[in-house]
């Protein structure tokens, strides 16, 4: 294993080092403290503990299998549909104890959006996929529903292409479009977290660069944790910064800072490590 | 093509043969279907050739020692069986489908599935002597005479439920996960999940098992013939005794001949082609699934 030589120094369009991004406050939106995961007998991911700041888009960066998917569904509780999964530890957001057996899951979805790796509209139509999800919250009112779905699509760029075909099937859509639409259909329900899970994996570049420009135009208004092996992705977007790595074979948080510090003076050796591309 | 074509060098490649005598083999199985349209059709020639082919539907009864074929009283009455063992099953069927995909014990749905497969192999005469020595008596006490068309729907309900909830739940367990994964995650309750998504993704199988249950319920003979009654009349209500084409067949071949033989014939060439047009829609169905 080399060890990174001295980094080339690169200028950043958002916010100086120290000052911060403008778009987010630096109040924290979710307390994660001291999460563990385990499936079974294998633990995944091993005390990590940090702060999501609000209005911020926090990365998650991390080599595969390092707990980083976990991570985003221990906070919506998703975790929950996995047998066998415990998750300890406590996540606070907005004065909701998300771990609660008791908390109202119905809610904290609705609050907490996802969007998925491979992108999963229903296969129903453009209309009825954002039409589900608002009718199941109690928003059955046709005006408001209009007006919910076009505000909604014409946040993600989509309404100019699909307005003539709202009734036509979601998956004749492309992939990048379907990512839109399920970005929208998580924004339908106007939440105050996103979690994203690599969203532009399964993306071609171009449609990629436009689901990207959707999450900045988000910062400031929404809190976003993205997951993303894209380390250049991670420095374009995100104001903050996590980065995960495996120890045996369980995942822990090795640094946690702003995004531009752990690229360019991060203080952990993995950290220098993986972003110059020497390990990982 | 996903195969590589075997080299032209090799003198003996094993597709040399295979290709062809799996060819044969498989143009035989669709062959025999043919044949069996063309005996039919052979064998009902006598009466089909006599006069226009209308006659089978516009007789107003089945009297065939006196030329009389009308199929029509039969031909309600098959369709009032399957229909109305459709109607009681798909619900019931699907009802357990859901229960057994989303809210049983993953135990207790393996059991439950087992038992439903066990279900589907009981011998159909089995199902009529039940229907004959319980069922009947039963609904004789209620409304008599009892042997009737109610009997044949609940006997045939009966017997394409668990068809129909096998199907049903293979078609829901094909469901991606990905899909319901996203539905939970947008605070959809379990009902609006089943209901939203999970059953309109698997519609088309949903159908297509529906289809070919209705198929089996208007081929089904033994257990009918031993609770419907067999008496040749239009179905007026639920409660009277009718007779379906399988059973007609079945009670009166013993002992036809002449025209009568071949009017047996012309009705089980007309069951053939109704069971032929459900698999087919139930095959179009299931091809026009989604192409994910």
């Amino acid at each position: 294993m080399n060890m990174p030589g001295p980094e080339p120094l690169v200028t950043y369009t958002i916010g100086g080092i120290e000052s911060g991004p403008p778009c987010c406050e630096p109040v924290p939106h979710l307390r994660i403290a001291n999460l563990s995961i385990a499936y079974g007998s294998a633990t995944v991911l091993d005390n990590m503990s940090l702060d999501i700041y609000k209005g911020c888009i926090t990365a998650l960066i991390g080599p595969s299998g390092c707990g980083k998917t976990s991570f985003l569904t221990a906070l919506n509780r998703l975790t929950d549909l996995i047998p066998g999964a415990k998750v300890g530890g406590s996540v606070q957001f907005e004065g909701i104890d998300v771990l609660d057996p008791n908390v109202d899951l119905l809610v904290l979805r609705r609050r907490i959006g996802m969007i998925f790796q491979k992108p999963n509209p229903f296969p129903l139509s453009i209309r009825r996929n954002l039409e589900l999800p608002l009718r199941e919250h109690g928003i059955r009112h046709r005006d408001v529903l209009e007006y919910k779905i076009e505000t909604a699509l014409r946040e993600v760029g989509l309404w100019e292409e699909v307005r003539d075909r709202l009734d036509s099937p979601a998956l004749a859509l492309s992939g990048g479009q379907q990512q839109r639409l399920c970005i929208a259909r998580a924004l339908v329900l106007e939440p105050e977290v996103l979690l994203m899970d690599e969203p532009c994996s399964a993306l071609d570049p171009i449609s990629s660069g436009v689901v990207e420009e959707l999450i900045q135009r988000l910062c400031g208004r929404l809190t976003v944790i993205i997951v993303t092996h894209n380390l250049a992705q991670a420095r374009r977007i995100a104001n903050y910064a996590a980065f995960l790595w495996m120890k045996e074979s369980v995942g822990k948080l090795i640094e946690f800072g702003q995004c531009r510090n752990l690229f360019e003076a991060p203080k952990h050796e993995l950290t220098s490590a993986y972003v110059s591309g020497a390990t990982g | 093509m996903i195969w590589s074509k075997p080299s032209s060098s090799s003198r003996w490649h094993a597709d040399r043969w295979l290709e062809p005598s799996l060819g044969l083999l498989a143009m035989g199985a669709a062959l025999i279907l043919l044949l069996v349209l063309a005996f039919l059709l052979h064998e009902a020639w006598p009466l089909l050739s006599e006069g226009d082919l209308l006659h089978l539907f516009t007789d107003g009864g089945w009297y065939p020692l006196e030329g009389h074929f009308g199929l029509l009283p039969m031909l309600w009455a098959t369709l009032a069986a399957a229909l109305g063992a459709v109607l009681l099953a798909g619900p019931l069927g699907l009802a357990s489908a859901i229960f057994q995909q989303f809210y049983a014990p993953s135990a207790l749905a393996r059991l439950y599935r087992t038992v439903l497969a066990l279900l589907a192999g009981i011998p159909s005469v089995v199902y009529g002597l039940w229907g004959l020595t319980v069922l009947v008596p039963l609904i004789a006490r209620w409304q008599p005479p009892g042997a009737s068309l109610f009997a044949a729907i609940l006997i045939l309900a009966l017997m394409i439920l668990p068809t129909i909830a096998l199907t049903s739940a293979s078609a829901l367990a094909a469901v991606p996960k990905a899909w319901l994964q996203g539905a939970a995650a947008l605070g959809l309750t379990r009902k609006g999940v089943i209901m939203g998504v999970a059953i309109p993704a698997a519609r088309s199988g949903i159908l297509g098992g529906i289809l070919l249950a209705s198929a089996r319920a208007l081929g089904e003979t033994m257990a009918v013939l031993m609770v419907a009654g067999n008496v040749v009349q239009n179905p007026t209500g639920l409660f009277e005794p009718v007779r379906v084409l399988t059973a007609n067949i079945a009670l009166e071949m013993a002992y036809a001949t002449g025209t009568h033989r071949a009017g047996l014939f012309a009705s089980g060439l007309l069951l053939t082609l109704l069971v032929l047009a459900l698999a087919w829609m139930a095959a179009r169905i299931t091809r026009s699934a989604h192409p994910v």
